[in-house]
């Protein structure tokens, strides 16, 4: 037995080294381009998993240097709570260490960005963080003075800032100096952050009194869960008892609908990789079913020739999975040297990230890549096998027939199935069925292209032109290679299509938001995520009173931490009443509802819709100066601005319930005439700390976006042209295949009288009708493709909707290119094949 | 008397059941050392009997004995399995693999039944020096002229001492020159190294290399 086996084994492999080679001498750019195919997928997918994995162990760890070896977060709004509150559980038997903080993103002058600024009590903090007192050492009476701060390594190189240096922070309209006491290591705080001694933080940003966190440890065996219950019944009003992972995961969690997306979007050019193995290896069967046929002649049973040319398929993958993977990690190292790691998503910044070797994965990737390969390459392979060898020595194109029944069933089938899957909700926030759904269309739409091709070549009438029946004839005859170029078309196509209708979607939806929400002259804000810098009444006074101005509206905008696993929502004070408020906002639904005594209406976002599962008509308690203040939700608006979520309600309900009159945003209306460069620097100059102030024209703010968006979006365009370079390339090999085959049948054409032109056109027809029935084709399939991401996958990722779209003269134009450029691959094949000497190519074998 | 390398018994064959039977009820015995030729007309069936007899097709009726192992009673794998050691072919079209050399054309069938150097090598060499075409064993088998070629396949067909030779037309592609060297080269080779031979042919001076002649018709198999 063990013999057989061993003997077995030799000839298999014999056979499969001598196919391989022989495929790479006689296809060497073919298989070069398949092995690239490979190769792209697998690195775009390890490139993104290696900065996402490096960009989130960076940020974890920073997240988990923020809250040290507490136990358990007691976190209160930004404007904090009584420091009462950490005297009374400091005093529990059940806390042995205690620290109090001051936890605020302070406006910097000069600067759009903030720094995260932690004002600690050092005694008590470095129980939590015993490296903290050990960087600032001997410094520590020095931290007392209000005027000084430490600053992260991080922070002291973004600031280009060192010991005895000066950072110039906002505190209401005015700039404030502290002075730099030394920088800290690396280890201790890996992200930029400063610190300061509480008191001097308290005193510094007008918050004296207050904290807004208080980090915990436990005495030993003391049940952190059921502290953390007790605690959240007697906590005031807005503020929460939080695990410290939950404070890890928080960020992590917005960001992995998009990093989610990201990875799909790999996958997409792998797959695609993958299809054109398919098409490769089935081109090739088809080209090489002679020589195939004539050893299963000569004895090759079926299964050594199925694992052979399934052994061929696995040898692209190996190579192109070997060059992928290192190719990723190039990438990978690249991203994270020369950005940030957030991938542009802009919510996990982890700046100083690099990369992590991460062998285990990279051999994942590696497998994966040789595995798609090998699932690409395993459908020809069996068809080969199962093709009678006596029919084809004889010559034609295998029995289709039975293929194209069985696969049509499937396709519909699939069809079914994709499309009932759309109806499904999200999975922990992620559109696992959308992707599955996405997925199944395709498939089955690629499994109904033999029968489809059937038919319809069936039906074509004869139009008593040669050189377009000749053509009709030959894909009829051939209708297995007219399925693979159909197919490779209609995938790449398809795609392209549905990726190239969301984004159209999307841009527009977005263009028509910015255009509803940008509607005054001139927009007018404090640097975004601030904590400190706000425009005071007489501020806003000042403001209204610059010439030129005719009209302002002040909003303020603040974080409220609603649910503790998830994100900040953001609250939005505007407009001067509750109509005025609704009319200014792109809202989606809308109902008067009958507003309770002594409840205020609010607008949320979609996501909070989503996220929260608040409706029209439902109660919202908003924790609003140390109370719960009752709203009832009375519209739900577009807001593609805050993932997490926003509510908007109007200015007066405010004030009415915090007292607080400031703001830190505002739209300025100017008088007819104005010039809005002038207003602005009468602006910058009226306000104490102008050059943090962002002051933009609508126009600009929108055009801006828009291009912003536009370079969101540049990985998808990169992967639409992929998706149509690669169908282009599918069309181009079975081209290629086809005239080589076919050489001996255009010699014969030649030789009973055909012109030379006429067999171009004739080749020219063939790849224009293939390439016109596969576009319509393509553009149905990527319509419905479509649908799924705009009204599933885009949904249930991001919590927001898009207006449907078309974007008619962009696809028109890609698919006359297409057709286009697979009638010239057609033609150019034919010439190169036309060149042959007409009497040898007569003969049967060359 | 020698053993019988090839019997059919009672075969039959039509391709669809609303067309005449290509041929009903065939009988035929094929002795150790004896080389056949079947003749007929275009059309009658040569190609499907032989196609029948190397299993690489299932008769409606009857059966295909080789070496007293029915064919008929076999699995695909089985069967394929036998033709790689007991059958080699002849074609009309050639069929070599135009990418190997002439060497590795020849070794196919070594290749498949695992035979390793230096075993490979020596047998290989031999059987192109039998068929005079040891000079071109590096070419490309496309770089070949059609009588070359057909060597090359008759070398493979041989190289394994298979029990049955089938030559479907193997002169067909052929100049009258070069088919007549090929017919003799085949004969000698067929004495030489296998156990009996079938050439199918629709030429009478093809057929007179043959130990015996048969015609196949619409009657059947007979003389």
């Amino acid at each position: 037995m063990t013999r057989k086996f061993t003997s077995g084994a030799r000839a298999a492999f014999s056979i499969w080294r001598i196919l391989l080679l022989a495929q790479l001498r006689e296809q060497p750019g073919r298989l070069c381009i398949t092995v690239l195919a490979i190769a792209l997928g697998v690195a775009l997918g390890a490139a993104v998993f290696l900065v996402n994995t490096s960009a989130l162990n960076e940020f974890g760890l920073a997240t988990k240097r923020l809250v040290g070896e507490s136990d358990i977060v007691i976190r209160g709004p930004r404007d904090g709570f009584a420091e009462q509150l950490f005297v009374k559980l400091a005093e529990d038997p059940r806390i042995s260490a205690a620290s109090p903080v001051l936890e605020l993103d302070v406006a910097l002058a000069g600067r759009s960005n903030t720094l995260k600024v932690l004002g600690l009590d050092l005694f008590r903090a470095a129980a939590l963080q015993p490296a903290l007192a050990g960087d600032i050492g001997e410094n520590l009476f020095q931290l007392f003075k209000p005027d000084s701060i430490y600053l992260s390594s991080s922070a002291a190189r973004e600031f280009n800032l060192k010991r005895g240096d000066f950072l110039q922070v906002i505190v209401g309209n005015s700039p404030k100096a502290l002075r730099v006491l030394g920088v800290l290591s690396q280890t201790t705080y890996p992200q930029a952050l400063g610190v300061m001694d509480i008191a001097a933080a308290q005193w510094t940003f007008n918050a004296v009194g207050r904290l807004n966190r208080i980090d915990l440890r436990l005495a030993p065996g003391t049940d952190v869960d059921a502290l953390r219950r007790d605690f959240g019944k007697s906590l005031p009003v807005g503020v929460l008892a939080i695990a410290p992972q939950v404070e890890r995961d928080r960020a992590v969690s917005v960001t992995l609908a998009y990093r989610v997306n990201l990875n799909m979007l790999a996958l997409v050019a792998l797959f695609t990789g993958a299809f054109l193995v398919f098409s490769t290896q089935s081109l090739s069967v088809l080209r090489r079913r002679h020589s195939l046929a004539l050893l299963r002649a000569l004895g090759m049973t079926r299964g050594e020739l199925r694992r052979a040319l399934l052994g061929e398929g696995l040898g692209l993958g190996v190579a192109g999975s070997l060059i992928g993977v290192i190719l990723g990690a190039v990438i990978a190292a690249a991203v994270l040297r020369f950005l940030t790691g957030d991938l542009g998503n802009g919510q996990l910044r982890a700046a100083g990230a690099s990369l992590r070797a991460a062998p285990l994965s990279m051999i994942a990737f590696f497998v994966v890549g040789t595995l798609v390969a090998g699932i690409g390459a395993w459908a020809p392979a069996r068809v080969a096998a199962q093709q009678p060898p006596a029919r084809a020595l004889k010559g034609g194109d295998g029995d289709y027939g039975e293929v194209a029944r069985l696969s049509w069933q499937l396709g519909v089938v699939l069809l079914m199935i994709g499309a009932a899957l759309a109806w499904l909700p999200p999975v922990h926030g992620l559109p696992l069925f959308g992707y599955a759904a996405i997925a199944t269309l395709l498939f089955g739409a690629v499994l109904l292209v033999p029968a489809v091709t059937m038919k319809v070549l069936d039906l074509a009438p004869r139009t008593q032109r040669t050189v377009v029946d000749t053509a009709v004839a030959q894909l009829r005859e051939n209708v297995g290679l007219s399925a693979l170029s159909l197919a490779s078309i209609i995938v790449s196509f398809s795609l392209m299509v549905a990726m190239a209708i969301m984004v159209y979607s999307f841009r527009l939806s977005f263009d028509e938001w910015l255009g509803k929400l940008l509607p005054a002259d001139l927009q007018l804000r404090e640097p975004f995520g601030n904590d400190t810098a706000f425009w005071s009444i007489n501020d806003q006074a000042n403001i209204e009173a610059v010439p030129g101005v005719s009209r302002v509206e002040f909003r303020r905008t603040r974080q409220l931490l609603l649910d503790p696993a998830r994100a900040p929502v953001t609250l939005i004070a505007r407009g001067a009443n509750e109509a005025e408020t609704a009319a200014e906002l792109p809202l989606l639904q809308s109902a008067p509802p009958p507003l309770a005594a002594n409840s205020g209406s609010a607008w949320i976002s979609e996501a909070l819709q989503d996220l929260y599962g608040y409706r029209i008509g439902d109660r919202l308690a908003l924790p609003l100066a140390g109370r719960m203040q009752p709203f009832t939700i009375a519209g739900v608006w577009r807001d593609y601005a805050r993932l997490s979520g926003s509510v908007v309600i109007a200015r007066s309900a405010y004030v009415a319930a915090t007292g607080d009159q400031s703001a830190n945003e505002g739209s300025i209306w100017l008088n007819t005439g104005v010039g809005a460069g002038d207003v602005e620097k009468a602006l910058r100059a009226r306000l104490g700390h102008a050059d943090a102030l962002e002051i933009t024209t609508s126009s600009a703010l929108h055009e801006r976006s828009l291009q912003i968006f536009d370079r969101a979006f540049t990985v998808t365009y990169a992967l639409e042209a992929i998706a149509v370079i690669i169908g282009l390339t599918g069309v181009s090999f079975a081209a290629g295949s086809t005239a080589l085959a076919r050489r001996a049948e255009f010699g014969m054409l030649r030789h009973i009288g055909m012109l030379r032109r006429q067999v171009i056109g004739m080749l020219a027809c063939e790849g224009i009708l293939t390439s016109a029935f596969g576009v319509l084709y393509g553009l149905g399939l990527g319509v419905a493709l479509s649908l799924v991401l705009v009204y599933v996958i885009n949904r249930q990722s991001f919590n927001w909707s898009i207006d449907f779209a078309m974007p008619a003269w962009q696809l028109a134009f890609l698919s006359i290119a297409l057709i286009g450029a697979a009638a010239v691959t057609a033609i150019w094949s034919g010439r190169a094949a036309l060149s042959q000497d007409a009497v040898r190519a007569v003969r049967e074998d060359w | 008397m020698p053993e019988a390398v090839l019997r059919l018994d009672n075969l039959s064959k039509r391709f669809s059941p609303d067309r005449p039977a290509l041929f009903e009820g065939l009988d035929l015995e094929l002795r150790q050392g004896e080389y056949l030729a079947v003749m007929g007309e275009s059309g009658v069936g040569k190609s499907t009997l032989l196609n029948l007899l190397a299993g690489l097709d299932k008769p409606d009726a009857g059966r295909v004995l080789l070496d007293g192992i029915d064919l008929t009673a076999l699995n695909d794998d089985a069967i394929t399995l036998l033709r790689r050691r007991a059958i080699g072919f002849v074609f009309q079209a050639f069929h070599v693999l135009p990418y190997l050399s002439v060497a590795q054309n020849v070794a196919l069938p070594l290749d498949l039944l695992a035979v390793i150097e230096p075993e490979r090598g020596q047998r290989t060499r031999e059987m192109l020096a039998a068929v005079g075409i040891l000079p071109l064993a590096n070419r490309r088998a496309r770089d070949l002229s059609g009588g070359e070629v057909q060597r090359v396949a008759i070398a493979r067909a041989l190289i394994h001492r298979p029990r049955l030779v089938l030559a479907d037309e193997p002169t067909g592609n052929l100049d009258p020159r070069s088919a007549a060297q090929t017919l003799a080269l085949l004969r000698t080779q067929v004495k030489a190294n296998a156990g009996a031979g079938i050439l199918i042919t629709h030429s009478k001076t093809a057929a007179d290399t043959a130990d015996r002649i048969l015609v196949l018709d619409a009657g059947g198999l007979h003389p």
